[in-house]
Order: C-alpha cells, then structure tokens, then sequence
C-alpha cells in the first residue's frame, strides 16, 4: 500500500460523507456510559430518523474531558472541533427532540455548556486529538481523519532507523510514570541481536484517581494500535500484548474491534500495508493488581505466572518476555508517536519545556469544579491547570494541596502552585508526574489521613515478596492510623520516618521503594498536622 | 566443594569489596563472590543451588557510584566495581528488617523447635537485635500438621520461598506456592489442600531441610532438637546442572 493509496481511501471515506453538514457527538466514554448517554445516543437517533434531518448524523464518540458535566452532546459542523461545536451537558433522553430540532436553528439555551470557557480553550490535544470527535468503533472515521499514514509512511518511506531518529529527537519521555527517553529506549532493544522481539502496551492504569489510559483506549484505540506497530518496526519486533486491566471492559471491547478491523484491513497481521513487516497483537486482561503495572511483574502475568517482580537488570530490553527483548511502553506514550512521524520530531520538541517535550494528559479529580479529562503543554502551571483550566474549588473552600503521582507522588501545597509542570520540577518538590492523575484537596483535608490513605493502598496491593514492603507498609499504615487517631507519641512519628527510609532504599520494585512518598511529602509541607495530632509529651 | 567448571567464553574481572581486591568470573553474583571469599552476607531467602529470588532484601549492599543499594543475591560483578558490605547504614537497614519479620508472625523462640538451629534467629543476634521496636501484628495463623511426617506452621513462616524453590527446582513436585498478596501471602501445599492429603508431594522431606526457620519441622521434634541440613541441595543442584 502506498501513502497515496490511503489518502485516497480517506478522500472517498470523506466524500461518501459529503452530504453530512452537521454532526451530533454523544459520548460513549466510560464516564458519560455511567451517566447514561447510550439512552440519549439511542433517543438522539431515532429524533434524527423522525424528524427528518438528512444532512445530520448522529454518532457515538470518545471522551470529550468535561466528565463531570456528562452526558455531553456536541452539535457541530463536520470536522470542526470540540471548541468550536456548541455543547450540551446532563443531556437527557427527553433533550433529544429539543437537540435535534436546534441543529439548523439556534441552540438550546437550558443545556448549553460554554466551549469558550479555559477548560476548552486553554489545552492542547495532541493524545486527544480525535477523542471526542470520531466514532471509536469506526475504522473509517480513524482513516478518514488520517489515521494509519504514519504507519504507511514509516514502512514505506522510512528505514527502522529514520523512526528511531524521529522518535529520539521529539524528545518524548515515557507517560508511565517514570518518564524514561523513549528514543533511547526503542534503540536499546533496536540493537539487540535480531531474533524474536516483543512490543507490550502497558494499560494496566492501577492509579487511584487516574483514568486517561482508559479514555485514549476508549476513544481513539486504532491510535494506539498505531503507535503500536510503528515501534514494533522501528526496534524489530513481530508480536505485540496489550495488557490491560480486566475493569476496563469498555476498553478492552474497544480495542479487540480495533485489532479485528485493523487486521482485516491489513494494518496488522502478515503483511501489514502490503510490506514485508509482519505484526501481531493480542490483548492479555490482568486482573487489577497494581503491581502487574511494574513492567517484571506485568511481564511474569503475560507469561501465565503469578504477577511479581524481579530484581531488574536484567531490563526488559535485553531480557523481557520469554527472555526476549521487549519494548514495554504506556498507551499515552503509543498514542503520541503517529503525530510525532507526521508532523515530525522537531515540531513535537517544539512544544512543552527543555527537559519534558509535548503534551501530558492529566485526570483531575477531588475537589475541583471542572473534574475529567484535559492535555496541556508541559510546563504549564499547576495554578493554571487547577484554577483556570480546573475552574478552582468549588463551595468557596480554599485550596490545600495537590497530589500528583498517586501513590508514588507527593502532595504540594500552595506556595508552589506556579511551579510548571514537568518531569524534573516536580521532583525537586518530592513528587513526580506519575501517570497524571491530579487529585485536588481543599481546606477540609487531613494531610495525615492522605497519606493513610495513600499508605493503605500499598499496604493492600503489595504483592508480598519482599519483606520491606509487605511489612513495612503494614507498620507504616498502622502507626499512620495511630496518628490520624490523635493516639500517636513523637517516637511513633519518629519511628515512621525512619520506616519510610528503610522501606525506600530496600524494596524490590518501585511499589514499595515510592510507598513512603505521599508520607515523605505530606511530613514535608504539612508537619504541622501531624505534630498537632500527637499526644502530649506528659 | 568442586566449582563448575568455567565456561569458556567467560572472562574474569576484578573488583574491590570491601577494600578488599578480589576477581571473579563475570557470571557470578556479588553474593557468590562474598561467600567465596568469607566476607559475610546476611541473606535468608538465597540458597546455593536455588533460583535467585531476591525478597529478603538483607544481602543489600552499596555500590560505589549509585545511588541505589543493590541486592548482592541478584546483581553481577563488573570489573571495577567498589563495593561495601558491612557500613553503619546497611546495618541499620538489615537490622530493621529483621525487626519486620519478628513483628510480621509469631517468633518467640523459646517454645520454638527449632530454637538454638534457626537461621532467622542467629541472624537476629548477629544483627544484634535484642528486641523488637515495632508493634507485634498479632495475626493468629494456623498450623498444618496433617502430613504424616512433617508439620507446617504459619506462624514461623517468614516468606522466604525457599521450599516452594527446592519442591520445584530439585525435587521437581511442585507441591508448594504462595497464595494471596502483601502481608496476607501464606505457602500453600497443591491447590490450598492441607499438605497431608497432597497429591503431589513426595514425602521428600527437602522442603522441611531447607527451611531456615521453625515454620518447616519433622513430627514429634521438641523444643531446640529441629537440626536441619542442607549440604544436600548445591551438590545435587551441581549434579543436575552437569548433566
Ligand atoms: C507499582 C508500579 C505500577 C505501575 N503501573 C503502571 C501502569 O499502570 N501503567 C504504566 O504505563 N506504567 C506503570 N508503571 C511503570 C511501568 O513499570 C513502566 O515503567 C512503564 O510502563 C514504561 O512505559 P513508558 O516508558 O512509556 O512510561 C508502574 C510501575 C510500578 C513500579
Ligand atoms: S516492593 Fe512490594 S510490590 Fe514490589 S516486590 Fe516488594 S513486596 Fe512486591
Ligand atoms: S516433602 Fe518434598 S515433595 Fe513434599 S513438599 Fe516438601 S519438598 Fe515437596
Ligand atoms: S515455610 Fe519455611 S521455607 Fe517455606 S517460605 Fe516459609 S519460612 Fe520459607
Ligand atoms: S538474599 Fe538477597 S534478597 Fe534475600
């Protein structure tokens, strides 16, 4: 298959639509399914049939970001975007005639949601670029909108080398949590000896509060598949896993579509785009522990073993899967590398800062105005992230502290709240970027009850192996209760920090080396909480 | 003990352990080395002639140059690498893990058979850990006592996988593995069965030898008279790895 042949076939998929004036988007995402937009979406259709708007469709989308607001309905001229369609919130079936009759005419004053409010216009949506406006079901739409022309073009015009190439001087840093080079990474098992070789898309997502994995699947899983392949060529590889969580159902049924449309239409399988690359890609559910996230152990549960670390190195790279090298990279990381071979490396280092190039999707929960989903520039300001774009705190509550990073992260409090976002930042302030999740506290939060809670959660998804964290975590989250009781002595407090010292520096994995963070942080900026909640010296 | 003989493509590095300049083959582990040389490595969970499991955590040591301590159990000798074994932070270390286990199960080892030839209790006193800082979890486990020969008791068990390894590796049974996560894991004989109705399990006893604490016991032992012996498992693990 050459470029041109699929520019082609995008040109007829978009003439056969031609006579489409007007789109009306109704979210299919998981969040909007759970407030119940397949109703509308059903509602929304047969308005469509009965009323007789021929020059209208009515279709199933992706994640749209606003998730609190949903169900969300966007009516739009085709092709245009999010922010230039006129949206609906809390739409209900009974909306549907009202929605339907105001396509052509003026908007429906009583649903309307702004899209010119900063919660729109101040993100950038390279990951997201088509969430929210094509059918993710649709392998028409995907082409349709140029889907799958990196892919040609990489098999086609570019050697494994040029991708490499691309890749390392868009200067993309893996969204998983760790933030590695991915350019580097792919070359390292690029120059392994040739021989069998494994791409792994890590979907796991364990993270309290995150959810953008689960959106980019659910909305836009060709992307993925995409970015896939393109890295299965670029470092040699011929077989592909997906390991996502069993809780995602939506997304795995989403992406076993994908796989199956994208096979059939040759863009997977023996030879994909008519080529000599051959690739493969088959789905593996885990079921839902946190630690099948770390690569080993995510490794060990693709191999039908019990889902535990290993002392790394070896890497993956040079020992993964059936001891062969493996590329383990995060969906968000996939999901950008089509626009990085479109559009180049260099356009993609242009944006985001020195050390963290591009885009990062954040989930922004807690207590936040705007909760759902956004992607912004790297080195965006946190204080724009929550207050402009987030909307601030609601109940006229004031702000306390940002938790970046799940249980690996850290809390900041408001004296830092313009530090940019990126990678090396928020380390210096005892954080991390994590996976994106952002969760938002405001002045009724106790930062000691924060870190139990965080602590509980390692505590209970600690796989067991070894001794720091399986009992560690158990102590720690013990002598955090005593101290969120008002029942801890300054010894217990001491004792705690010098657990989180022991548990950090000798765990296995990262689970049990980043659990005492949210402790460490919160000791940080809020000791004052803790000491207040100690008993009295007597 | 009569070394494998080495394969011909390996070379042979040097390193300093401990201001100590030592060589060894680029195969072998920092823990194999350290043992060669008798420069003492706490470890509970590593056994010669075992698969390295790397869970106990106490074979820790730091590595000039890097940031993160490394397990000696699982991490190879490279020429020039300057390590030390025995600093004031590592003892700190080890000496808290230890505390953990004590605190996890029930360790009082005077009504224990295995008092006086317990590796977690002689590890204890050479850590010089004379008592425990950390709240007891006080979690009741059971004891298995079905098998005619041997007893399991949960309480005495500190994780370590070793006779869920020898059962898989040497004997080739696979009665043992672990079932559950974090500090509710526990060693299981076949598909959670009580061991004496196992259908796999030989009645080899190699489990129970290897064991480094009282968890693992013959029948009918009284308090201090469980002696364990493993001289077995390296030369048979050789053996097999000979042929
Ligand atoms: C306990 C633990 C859980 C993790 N969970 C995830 C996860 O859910 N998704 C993910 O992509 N990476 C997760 N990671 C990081 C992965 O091990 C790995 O670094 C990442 O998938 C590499 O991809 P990237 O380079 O694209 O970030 C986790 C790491 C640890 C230690
Ligand atoms: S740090 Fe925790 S999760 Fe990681 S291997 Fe150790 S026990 Fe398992
Ligand atoms: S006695 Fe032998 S066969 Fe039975 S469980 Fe122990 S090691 Fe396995
Ligand atoms: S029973 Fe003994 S050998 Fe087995 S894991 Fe427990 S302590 Fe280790
Ligand atoms: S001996 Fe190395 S971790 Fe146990």
């Amino acid at each position: 298959m050459h470029l041109e042949d699929l520019a082609e076939q995008a040109a007829q998929y978009r003439n056969e639509d031609a006579h489409i004036e007007r789109e009306v988007r109704v979210c299919v995402a998981a969040s909007c399914q759970s407030s119940g937009s397949l109703p509308v979406l059903e509602a929304l259709k047969s308005a469509c049939d009965t009323q007789g708007a021929g020059s209208c469709k009515v279709k199933g989308v992706g994640c749209m970001g606003l998730c609190s607001a949903g169900p969300l309905v966007a009516v739009a001229d085709k092709d245009c975007a999010l922010n230039e369609s006129v949206l609906y919130r809390d739409v209900t079936p009974d909306d549907a005639p009202d929605i339907m009759a105001s396509v052509c005419s003026t908007p429906v004053e009583r649903l309307r949601c702004p899209t010119d409010q900063p919660f729109f216009s101040r993100q950038q949506r390279i990951v997201l670029e088509h969430s929210g406006l094509i059918d993710p079901d649709s392998l028409r739409g995907y082409i349709a909108v140029g889907g799958y022309a990196a892919l040609v073009r990489a098999l086609t015009e570019m050697t494994p080398a040029d991708v490499l190439r691309e890749v390392t001087t868009s200067g993309l840093r893996g969204r998983g949590g760790g933030g590695y080079p991915t350019g580097l990474k792919w070359s390292t098992i690029a120059k392994m000896p040739p021989g069998q070789k494994y791409v792994v898309c890590n979907a796991d997502e364990g993270d309290p509060g995150a959810f953008m994995d689960r959106a980019v699947l659910e909305s836009d899983p060709h992307r993925v598949l995409e970015g896939m392949a393109i890295a299965a060529y670029a470092v040699g590889a011929s077989k592909g896993y997906v390991y996502v969580r069993a809780e995602y159902p939506l997304a795995v049924e989403r992406l076993e579509t994908a796989i199956r449309k994208a096979k059939r239409a040759g863009f997977l399988g023996a030879k994909v785009a008519d080529t000599q690359f051959a690739f493969e890609v088959e789905i593996r559910l885990g079921a839902g522990a946190f630690v099948c996230g770390e690569e080993t152990a995510l490794m060990a549960s693709i191999e039908g073993l019990r889902g535990q670390p290993r002392p790394r190195p070896p890497y993956p790279a040079e020992s993964g899967l059936w001891g062969c090298p493996t590329l383990i990279n995060n969906v968000e990381t996939f999901a950008n590398i089509a626009p990085i071979i479109r559009e180049g490396g260099d356009w993609f280092a242009a944006i985001g800062t020195e050390g963290s190039k591009g885009t990062k999707v954040f989930a922004l929960a807690g207590k936040i105005k705007n909760t759902g989903l956004i992607e912004v520039p790297m080195g965006t300001s946190l204080r724009d992230i929550i207050e402009v774009i987030g909307g601030g705190i609601p109940d006229g509550r004031a702000f306390k502290a940002v938790q970046t990073g799940g249980p690996s992260g850290g809390c900041i409090p408001e004296a830092h709240l313009d530090i940019p976002v990126d990678y090396d930042s928020l380390k210096t302030l005892g954080t991390i970027m994590g996976s994106g999740g952002l969760i938002v506290m405001d002045e009724t939060s106790c930062m000691v009850d924060v870190a139990r809670f965080f602590m509980e959660f390692c505590m209970s998804e600690s796989c067991g192996k070894c001794i720091p964290c399986r009992a560690g975590t158990w102590q720690m989250h013990a002598l955090l209760d005593t101290l969120t009781k008002g029942r801890g002595t300054r010894a217990d407090l001491a004792l705690l920090e010098d657990l989180c010292d022991v548990v950090r520096a000798t765990s296995l994995c990262g689970l049990g080396q980043t659990a005492p963070n949210p402790v460490l942080s919160t000791l940080r900026y809020f000791r004052d909480e803790y000491e207040a909640k100690l008993l009295g010296d007597a | 003990m009569p070394l494998p003989t080495p394969q011909p493509n390996v070379r042979v590095v040097t390193l300093r352990i401990d201001d100590r300049d030592l060589s060894a083959r680029e195969d072998e582990t920092l823990i194999e080395v350290c043992r060669e040389n008798r420069i003492p490595i706490p470890s509970l969970c590593h056994l010669d002639g075992l698969s390295v499991w790397g869970g106990c955590r106490l074979c820790m040591v730091e590595i000039a140059g890097q940031g993160r301590l490394v397990a000696a159990c699982s991490t190879r000798v490279a020429e020039g690498m300057t390590v030390q074994t025995d600093t004031e932070r590592l003892r700190h270390y080890r000496r808290t893990i230890v505390e953990l286990l004590f605190a996890e199960r029930n360790h009082v080892c005077s009504v224990c058979v295995s008092n006086g030839h317990c590796e977690l209790q002689s590890l204890a006193q050479r850590c010089g850990v004379d008592h425990v800082r950390l709240p007891y979890r006080q979690a009741p486990y059971p004891v298995d006592s079905s098998h005619e020969m041997f007893r399991l008791d949960h309480n005495r068990c500190i994780l370590c996988t070793r006779c869920v390894r020898v059962c898989d590796e040497i004997e080739g049974a696979h009665t043992w593995d672990v079932m559950g996560r974090g500090s509710d894991c526990r060693v299981i004989t076949d598909m959670a069965r009580p061991w004496g109705e196992s259908e796999t399990c030989t009645s080899c006893g190699k489990c129970v030898q290897v064991c480094p604490t009282g968890a693992l016991v013959k029948q009918g032992t009284s308090a201090g008279e469980m002696v364990k012996d493993q001289h077995f498992l390296p030369i048979l693990a050789r053996r097999r790895h000979a042929r």
